[in-house]
């Protein structure tokens, strides 16, 4: 059984946040549940996931975070609870239905996971997704530590419920990623099957009905803010005449600032667990009794502004500062030094001094970037890529997209000149296309193009740009973890019932009227193959077909066959200078291959200008 | 009760992960409070992996520069890269096995010399554990059992407030069973390298 499943009321297990808030929604009954896969939300939904492989839980892995919300969005007003999870770009993405659904709402709960990632651990930005609380109107939870975000979990159905509206449920990278031990609760029965009521004249958003819609989303804000009030998610730790407001995993430096300096009779906290509405009274009251107050949250100013207008409201003049160039920035997460010391300077507090070691004289230690794996079919489709214009002498704009093979951009292949968000390469394309006279080749991944990359193919046919679009297809969603998408064939999960949906003839139907399909480990075949493509005025298609090394070692579909270098090498070293695989090493100034990384793509043998690279001979089994 | 705080430093595959999870089952059984943090998106990329351990009364789960009590690093580089995470009066342990970031492989940077690194680490802080775990795991019978050799020194230290035999039941129940003589084996080896540093300090 699923550990995530066990019935064991009261027990404590170790779990990942991620893991704790797929708890959180199994105890609240969760029926339904969708997302598409990003980082730091996706162990939410492997789990779900893999619960719903062995029991009466609907989940799915919808093409995109709006597709996924819509479909949430229908289970939900058919009574299911259910759960919508993506991380805080996918909320861009899912930002359409977002506003409406909140004049719509639900009627069974609907919570919606927005992850958010300060310090951009594996994302392209660090925004502050509170904001979008703020801009639909909908109430919004955010927990400080793993064991309370499984507990909120359950709460905010229960919100949701109670208030036919979507809660949503805001997390960041540092409550996915942490592990802590968490009580195990009640498990309530799913229901797994619903009703729709047909109300069109509360759910056809025509004008004269979301007029009235958003007279009942305001009314909700109100019934909404009542809740936030009442909240025991919003509580005071401490008492004194100085103030701190946090939310998030700044409660914790907070707490434990509190502990180093001493101040638990100086200092009050107030936590804030319910951040949309914020909880007005309670707030005022909070800076009533204050000196001096501080603002701890992470990103941007979302309680501060909010604090100091209702300040302002209360008649009050004391102290409030948060975001400033000597407190706390807007950039990057906190973390708990940071806070005590920020905590101390504010209030003239005797601080701990830095203990951290000099590293000032410490030689330069090499970078260790990520980089495509040994034998990354996409570094084999770039460096053809590359090689094709190179000897076409084209001069090329390289938009690529979201995924493992963004990592292209980095020398030695450098292929990859622009990137701002999911499916953006091939309608970037369009725009280099027009507005200048180079070549565009744009680079996009199997999952990324069914999510927001067939738009922009079929506005490339329609206005008639002339661009090249490879389709890196390693039939899978790599960067996440190996999810699957559209063009998976689910039998590699051991599953039945799916449909396939193929990459060429979603290509053929929107109009592309030259269509290359490539091996990328056949090198010279490849590169004479994108020649062509490349030619070609108009829209062209590449799509290259090799399953991502990692997935087929771990479905066992990998035939390792390691090569080695003979001594035939003279040092040319084309191999590390032009593919970089990280097979290679340097052993006293010769190129060797670490035959464990090798999984015998067979690439740089055939590079090599020497042809000193062979297979080894087969293990003995 | 006191407050303990260990970073461990690793290359993606290494297998920081599961040993940390086995520090957690570890604390769990011994009633230690423990809050853990993981970076892990890039691992299987060739990236740093990460994870930071507080064990007793605290709320944070990850640790500031200089307050690290332990650091625990799988790759000698690496171990090197998060020295700042250490004070006057931290412990490091850290195999010198090296695994050469591609960078250097490609002339983009100069792997640090083993004898000035561990120079280095010895002047800034309380002690330094050096060994080369990888051929200790090899011993031990499988080279992907260098994180339990690394745990084994960790453990020897009794800095953490976690026992051999609370450990051992841990690794017990989070090893398939026929990695696990392998890596009990492997627990030990690190655990003996670990006491050669005390004797030896000792004698000098």
């Amino acid at each position: 059984m699923h550990k995530l499943l066990q019935e064991q009321t009261g027990a404590k297990i170790m779990l990942l946040g991620n893991e704790s808030i797929a708890r959180g929604a199994i105890e609240a009954g969760v029926a339904f549940a969708t997302t598409y896969p990003g980082t730091p939300s996706s162990e939410i939904s492997l789990n779900l996931f893999q619960i719903s492989q062995e029991s009466d839980l609907y989940f799915e892995y919808s093409t995109n975070e709006k597709v996924s919300l819509e479909v949430a969005a229908a289970a939900a007003n058919s009574g299911l609870r259910t759960l919508c999870m993506m991380k805080h770009v996918g909320l861009n993405v899912a930002a359409d239905p977002l506003m409406t659904l909140a004049y719509v709402g639900v009627k069974g709960g609907l919570v919606i996971i927005s992850a958010d990632d300060p310090f951009m651990f594996s994302s392209q930005n660090e925004q502050d997704n509170r904001y979008y609380a703020k801009l639909s109107g909908l109430p919004m939870l955010e927990p400080s530590c793993v064991a309370e975000a499984k507990e909120m979990m359950v709460q905010a159905f229960d919100l949701s419920e109670k208030l036919q509206e979507p809660v949503i449920f805001r997390t960041t990278t540092r409550i996915n990623h942490s592990s802590a031990f968490v009580d195990l609760g009640n498990i309530k029965p799913r229901i797994v099957k619903g009703h729709f009521e047909r109300d069109p004249f509360n759910y056809v958003t025509v004008p004269a009905v979301s007029r009235n819609l958003h007279v009942k989303l305001l009314k909700n804000i109100k019934k909404a803010a009542l809740e936030s009030e009442a909240s025991a998610l919003n509580f005071i730790n401490g008492d004194g005449p100085l103030g701190v407001i946090c939310n998030g995993v700044s409660f914790s430096y907070v707490s434990d600032a509190v502990k180093d300096l001493k101040i638990a009779d100086k200092l009050k906290v107030l936590r804030i667990g319910f951040s949309n509405p914020l909880p007005e009274n309670l707030i005022k009251k909070f800076l009533a009794d204050c000196l001096k107050v501080l603002i701890v949250e992470e990103g941007e100013p979302f309680l501060e502004e909010a604090v100091k207008a209702m300040a302002q409201e209360a008649g009050l003049t004391l102290e409030i500062k948060g975001k400033s160039d000597k407190l706390f920035s807007r950039l990057y997460e906190f973390d708990p030094a940071m806070v005590r010391t920020s905590i101390a300077n504010y209030f003239d507090l005797p601080d701990r001094p830095g203990i951290a070691v000099s590293t000032d004289d410490l030689p330069e230690i090499p970078a260790r970037p990520p980089n495509l794996c040994a034998g990354c079919s996409h570094r084999a489709t770039f460096y053809e890529v590359k090689t094709a214009a190179n000897e076409m002498g084209l001069d090329i704009i390289c938009p690529t997209d979201i995924g493992c093979y963004t990592l292209g951009f980095l020398p030695p292949l450098s292929m990859g000149d622009f990137v701002i968000c999911m499916g953006s390469s091939v309608s970037s394309a369009c725009g280099f296309a027009k507005a200048t006279d180079q070549k565009v080749v744009a680079f996009i991944g199997d999952s990324t193009f069914f999510h927001s990359g067939i738009t922009g193919l079929i506005n490339a046919v329609f206005n008639n740009h002339n661009i090249t679009l490879v389709i890196l297809d390693n039939s899978i969603t790599a960067m996440t973890g190996h999810q699957p998408n559209p063009g998976v064939d689910m039998n590699n999960f051991n599953l039945s019932g799916y449909g396939q949906v193929k990459i060429q003839e979603i290509v053929k139907a929107a109009g592309v009227k030259h269509i290359t399909m490539i091996k990328p480990f056949k090198v010279k075949k490849s590169i004479s193959e994108i020649k062509k493509a490349l030619e070609y005025k108009g829209v062209s298609v590449i799509i290259s077909q090799e399953i991502c090394s990692l997935y087929a070692k771990s479905i066992k579909q990998l035939s390792d066959r390691s090569f080695y270098i003979t001594d035939k090498c003279k040092n040319h070293r084309d191999c590390i200078n032009e593919i970089a695989c990280p097979a290679f090493f340097l052993d006293a100034d010769q190129v060797k291959i670490d035959a464990v990384a090798c999984v015998g793509c067979a690439v740089c043998a055939q590079i090599c200008p020497e042809n000193a690279i062979l297979p080894l001979p087969k293990k003995q089994s | 009760m006191k407050i303990t705080r260990l970073i461990i430093v690793a290359v993606g595959g290494q297998g920081n992960l599961l040993a940390s999870k086995m520090l957690g089952e570890a604390a769990l059984s011994a009633g230690i409070p423990v809050h853990m943090s993981e970076i892990h998106g890039m691992a299987q990329r060739g990236g740093v992996v990460e994870s930071s351990l507080v064990f007793g009364d605290a709320e944070s789960t990850i640790i500031s520069n200089g307050e690290a009590d332990i650091l625990l690093g799988f790759e000698p580089s690496e171990t090197l890269r998060a020295l700042n995470r250490c004070n006057k009066n931290s412990t490091v342990i850290t195999s010198l096995a090296p695994i050469p970031p591609f960078t250097v492989a490609i002339g983009k940077g100069v792997y640090p010399d083993l004898d000035q690194l561990q120079k280095l680490i010895r002047s800034r802080t309380c002690k330094l554990i050096a060994f080369n775990a990888l051929e200790l795991a090899k011993q031990a019978g499988n080279i992907m059992s260098t994180n339990m050799v690394l745990l084994g020194a960790l453990i020897q230290t009794n800095i953490l407030p976690i026992t051999t035999d609370q450990i051992k039941t841990a690794i017990k129940t989070k090893t398939k069973k026929i990695f696990l003589d392998v890596n009990l084996k492997a627990f030990d080896l690190g655990f003996e390298a670990a006491l050669k540093f005390s004797e030896f300090k000792a004698s000098r």
